[in-house]
């Protein structure tokens, strides 16, 4: 599998001749022109139905929307992301292991928990939890949708996680478990301190672009009432008549953030690789899916049956 | 009334195959709105045109990082109710339209970005082979490259679109009647059967996502290239 790999720009086309540059350049300035007449468009019905006027735009730059509603919002969104990411880490760490145990029994309950819980969509389990954790008076009203967040967050993500850490597992070389278990280490032992941590390492990427989904699904708060940054963004639009430039504010918002993240997976992948023997998996394609890993080393952890 | 008759009053009450229907309609909709807009993405991103690749990238970064919520309550605060923009007369259609174009723009990004990483498991020689017969950007694209790379990234579609399933659940914000919406009111009214209505539905997801799973995982070694 050690092929080189291209990057797709350089597989469609060699380096331009005279006339290639010609006719790219062309269809260069015709792109722009259509790129910008699509912007012009977009421009020209805000403006027509008075989007573009200025006292719309103006009250992004008030104290008060910052300090009463952007802010607290997004220290919420905050709160139920940097807790959801800790919680997930652990339950992934948790569940990827029971899915790598030598155990059966233990490896089939790893296997139910973590693929129901990819199967279910977020949105299902947070509202099952408000509602369900609504019936006992063990939290305050205005902790359960909070806790509700975390939760449903928590278990589906735990489970991409655990899903990450075994599929790390099982693309390591099979030498490494194996020199684990001539030096005398117990299953157990090369597992955690052979086989997770490097794992770890070769999947942090994929880790940092799980964190864009957890940070991004928290706004699945907002259903459920969590006052997280899009509600409050939605409570002063509606109160000031600019609906529409709070929530254009409140995605520039979590653009800016998980653009900064993505960036941070990027340049980690790339110091990682150049620090360490393991084949870091580069994050791509979709957050939150892993890819079917192709075992090279199943249950190589296991002690062979003599 | 004993368990099980309560819970037969509750599904002759609620139809609950109406809601998975709702929403195995977005999710078909919006996978074919999403294939073709990714695609057309796709081809930008890879095209030797500079102001494309820039506009493919910016799409993909900016929809990529938002989330499918805001864009939601995007498409109804503010595109609906401030420009008045109808898509058709009848209200529940309305919606019901609305939450297929934005579920289609949304996983639009993640299809582009499948693709190209399709692109990628594709060797060079490949493309230098159909420039050596003389064949230009398009034809190249479209005869060699696309057919491979479609190929190869069979895996990242089927999750793109396991993720499409499970996110019609927030065609809700747009008052779209579907799953997540009718368990929210079934609960509300019935709190005490909460468990068995939560199995119910998430059950009715699982069934959704695995056979899509098991399928794009046989259709991706099925169909895989030799090479």
């Amino acid at each position: 599998m050690n092929r080189k790999v291209t990057t797709s720009s350089s597989v469609l086309f060699d380096v331009p001749g005279p006339k290639a540059v010609a006719r790219t350049r062309l269809f260069n300035i015709l792109s722009v022109f259509a790129i910008l007449a699509l912007l012009g468009y977009i421009g020209y019905v805000m403006h027509r139905q008075g989007q573009l006027e200025a006292d719309k735009w103006t009250s992004l730059f008030s104290g008060n929307l910052w300090a009463n509603y952007i802010l607290p919002g997004l220290w919420n969104t905050l709160k139920a992301a940097l807790i959801s990411v800790v919680t997930s880490v652990a339950f992934g760490v948790f569940f990827g292991m029971a899915r790598l145990s030598p155990l059966a029994p233990v490896r089939w309950f790893g296997t139910i928990v973590v693929e129901f819980f990819r199967a279910v969509p977020v949105l299902i389990m947070m509202i099952f939890f408000w509602l369900f954790l609504g019936k006992f008076s063990v939290f305050s009203p205005q902790q359960l949708p909070f806790i509700a967040v975390v939760l449903g967050l928590t278990l589906y993500n735990g489970s991409v996680i655990a899903e990450l850490l075994r599929s790390g597992v099982h693309q390591l070389p099979k030498g490494q478990g194996e020199a684990g278990l001539a030096i005398g280490l117990t299953p157990w032992k090369v597992l955690t301190s052979i086989l997770m941590p490097q794992a770890m390492t070769a999947m942090m990427p994929s880790l940092l672009s799980q964190f864009v989904v957890i940070l991004k699904d928290t706004a699945l708060g907002y259903i459920i009432s969590y006052p997280e940054v899009l509600a409050s963004a939605r409570r002063f639009g509606s109160g000031e008549g600019n609906i529409l430039q709070m929530l254009l504010l409140a995605a520039l918002l979590f653009i800016v953030i998980n653009f900064a993240l993505t960036l941070l997976a990027e340049r980690l992948s790339k110091f990682m690789s150049s620090r360490s023997n393991v084949e870091i998996k580069h994050a791509d394609g979709v957050p939150g899916e892993v890819d079917d890993p192709r075992p090279k080393t199943e249950m190589m952890f296991k002690i062979p049956k003599a | 009334m004993s368990f099980s008759e309560q819970l037969s009053t509750l599904f002759a009450k609620y139809n609950v195959i109406d809601a998975f229907w709702t929403n195995v309609q977005l999710t078909f909709w919006a996978a074919i709105g999403a294939f073709v807009l990714g695609s057309i993405l796709a081809l930008m991103r890879i095209s030797p045109v500079p102001s494309l690749r820039a506009a493919g990238t910016a799409y993909v970064h900016l929809v990529r990082n938002t989330p499918l919520t805001i864009l939601m309550t995007l498409a109804i605060l503010g595109v609906w109710t401030q420009f008045q923009l109808s898509l058709s007369s009848n209200f529940e259609t309305n919606f019901f339209l609305y939450a297929i174009i934005v579920l289609a723009i949304y996983h639009a990004a993640f299809v582009c970005e499948a693709i190209r990483s399709g692109v990628n498991t594709v060797p060079t020689g490949q493309a230098e082979a159909a420039r050596a017969i003389g064949l230009g950007f398009m034809p190249t694209a479209r005869y060699v490259i696309f057919p491979q790379a479609l190929r190869g990234s069979i895996t990242p579609l089927g999750n793109t679109l396991i993720a499409l399933a499970k996110n019609t659940t927030v065609a809700t914000v747009a008052s779209v009647a579907e799953a997540s919406g009718m368990m929210k009111s079934m609960i509300e009214f019935n709190s005490d059967l909460v468990f068995m209505i939560f199995f119910v539905f998430a059950m009715g997801f699982v069934v959704i996502v695995v056979p899509i799973g098991l399928l794009t995982t046989w259709a991706s070694r099925k169909l895989a290239v030799k090479r």
